[in-house]
């Protein structure tokens, strides 16, 4: 491939102002779904189509990028998007959250709180909330339109009467300025509170299912709850390993094939930025 | 002690090249030519083309090249490059009743005005592996007999002769301009443009598996193929500056239309109706499956009865026939999900403790 065979960020003009728009009506409702006329990108749905494309459209040559998948900036998938970003639009990339100006991510918000002036920009599968309440887009659509969400409150009540407890740990469905119900994407629900009140600019995007969605800075969002069951934002209880954080959400990381395992922050950028300041966990080197 | 996996950069690199390395094979092998995929592997040329909406027979045999054969990661090759393709202008609708016949036949009438016309089908051929073909260097395939040089005849739409007497519907002429699926968002409900569109670059599978649900009753409604014919159409646009229509090209398609009972509804009166096909390249299977798909998302136009079958129903067909769409989505569930499954591990573990079925376990470190 010739990268001077493609337009900066790969999608010809015309298809980013089309995808602006999308972004600027988001950002103008937040929490509603705009339909947006999603290109088949040379990477697969499902791998972040949508997020791609959000990122192409408002990047600009001055950016700097910074691409995670899990959380972990050197993830395979994260690896590739980056790749494609710096052939294609030749931007700055970085690992340090402080000194990106758009992030893409997928299933993760980072620990270090955003900032205003950044942009994290969201891969989403499955933006629809009520999908798996109402398999019809022409269903929820109304529901949304109707503000018609007691199915919703149905399902999280039979999951306390049959559980005890809100069964969703991730994708947690929150509620976006008293008015549309929202799928923050899959991230843990451990990163919901992080979306609320945001300095950044927090857009969503669905390539498959062709949606944008947008959080405009210092929006109001509340995860769905009860007032006896209310929400709670949960990670595994112990300590990272590499750098001793307890305020991080963790991955578990098996050993040995004899149950041993460890927990580490699923945020690299924050755990490396710890390690060097001098934290230590119980399985550092 | 424990290290984080790193080198993702590194591993990709190394997939690549060994991907490359097997899509060659043997080396003592020669290696395929684009020419030779366009010419001898033409009917996956042309499935490549139909569902990556591209007529470019070149490069469809070089997606299949590039994807080793998989089909479905070719039409993506074709689909991902067409995105990028300018757009200059839109072609006239295809004439398809001035169609130069490759094969035409009609299920309906023995015989009828320009004849029933075999063509290159598999249809009468016994399915016996022909080992000659498995010799190298064999000699060169029989040629088939010409027809004479007169002119061909006009072939004119079976479905016309039925219209004659009032006994189908009537399909008027409508010039509206069509919805462009590639260019805007799909939303419910579809008109019959448009779902015709997303039917056409419709995973083949797909659409004969729904097809096939309509012959054994979900939904069924008995068709006819009233005509198929393959052949090449002329490709013309209005060029603004000449101010008339000049030939830029020429196509093959495949269209079928078929002929389905009807008995009348509370709105219609009992006549045949009409299902459509219409699909780049010779796509036989795939266009009278579209055909019957087409008839059976028509149910609420008719004024039939909704039987809940999968084939009816607009939303369920056009969400998930697109096989790029599918595959992708599919197939990402490979990709890491571990922070998610992180927090279901600890959602199953509270649930486990506090349903008694698991002491408080520390994890052993």
């Amino acid at each position: 491939m010739t990268d001077q065979a493609y337009n900066f960020a790969y999608l010809d003009e015309q298809t980013k102002r089309m995808i602006r728009r999308a972004i600027l009506k988001g950002l103008a409702i937040p929490g509603y779904q705009v339909p947006f006329a999603s290109r088949e990108m040379p990477m697969p749905y499902g791998w972040g189509t949508g997020g791609v494309q959000v990122s192409a459209a408002v990047l600009t040559p001055d950016d700097r990028f910074k691409v995670i998948d899990q959380g972990a900036d050197d993830t395979t998938n994260a690896v590739s998007i980056r790749s494609f970003f710096e052939r294609t639009a030749g931007v700055a990339t970085t690992t340090v959250t402080t000194e990106a100006t758009v992030i893409q991510t997928r299933h993760r918000i980072p620990e270090v709180p955003l900032a205003e002036g950044q942009i994290l920009v969201y891969q989403v599968p499955i933006p629809e909330p009520l999908r798996f309440l109402e398999p019809r887009e022409s269903e929820t659509r109304k529901m949304h339109s109707l503000e018609e969400y007691g199915l919703m409150h149905v399902k999280l009540y039979e999951d306390i009467a049959r559980h005890g407890h809100i069964a969703t740990s991730y994708a947690y469905p929150v509620k976006v300025e008293g008015r549309y119900v929202m799928d923050p994407s899959p991230i843990p629900k451990f990163d919901n509170p992080k979306l609320a009140d945001c300095p950044a600019i927090q857009l969503f995007g669905a390539g498959r299912e062709q949606r944008i969605y947008a959080l405009p800075p210092y929006t109001q969002v509340v995860s769905l709850d009860f007032e006896d069951h209310p929400f709670e934002a949960s990670r595994a209880d112990h300590p990272c390993g590499l750098c001793g954080a307890v305020d991080s959400y963790l991955d578990e990381v098996i050993t040995d094939d004899a149950g041993g395992r460890m927990f580490v922050c699923s945020d690299t950028d924050y755990c490396e930025t710890r390690q060097a300041a001098g934290h230590r966990g119980k399985d550092a080197a | 002690m424990y290290v984080a996996v790193k080198g993702g950069e590194a591993a990709i690199r190394n997939a690549h090249a060994w991907l490359a390395e097997e899509r060659r094979g043997d080396t003592s092998v020669a290696e395929l030519s684009i020419a030779q995929i366009r010419e001898q592997l033409s009917l996956a040329v042309n499935r490549v083309m139909a569902e990556g909406s591209l007529y470019d027979p070149d490069l469809a045999a070089l997606a299949i090249k590039q994807a080793r054969g998989d089909l479905i990661e070719a039409v993506f090759l074709i689909r991902a490059y067409r995105t990028t393709l300018p757009r200059f202008g839109a072609t006239r609708p295809v004439e398809t009743a001035d169609m130069a016949c490759d094969r035409r036949i009609s299920a309906t009438f023995k015989d009828l005005p320009g004849g029933q016309i075999l063509g290159p089908t598999f249809d009468y051929t016994h399915r016996l592996l022909d080992f000659k073909l498995a010799a190298e260097g064999g000699k060169e395939v029989q040629q088939a007999e010409q027809a004479g040089d007169a002119a061909p005849a006009p072939v004119p739409h079976v479905t016309g002769f039925l219209n004659r007497e009032g006994l189908i519907e009537e399909a008027p002429r409508d010039d509206t301009p069509p919805p462009d699926l590639t260019r805007e968002p799909l939303e419910m409900p579809a008109d019959r443009a448009l779902r015709l569109q997303a039917l056409t670059r419709a995973d083949e599978g797909f659409t004969l598996s729904l097809a096939y649900s309509t012959q054994r009753g979900y939904a069924r409604n008995h068709a006819f193929v009233g005509e198929l014919r393959i052949g090449t159409v002329a490709v013309e646009m209005d060029i603004p500056e000449l101010g008339f229509a000049i030939d830029i090209g020429e196509i093959t398609l495949t269209e079928c239309e078929t002929v389905n009972q009807f008995t009348g509804s509370k709105t219609e009166p009992p006549q045949f109706t009409r299902g459509y096909g219409l699909v780049f390249g010779q796509t036989e299977r795939k266009a009278i499956s579209m055909a019957l798909v087409d008839r059976a998302l028509r149910w609420e136009e008719l004024g039939e009865d909704d039987m809940g079958a999968p084939a009816q129903d607009a939303e369920f067909v056009l969400y998930h026939s697109d096989n790029i769409q599918a595959t992708g989505f599919l197939e990402h569930i490979k990709l890491p999900h571990y922070v998610d499954f992180q927090s279901e591990l600890e959602l199953v573990r509270k649930l486990r403790r506090e349903a008694g079925a698991e002491p408080m376990q520390e994890a052993a470190e």
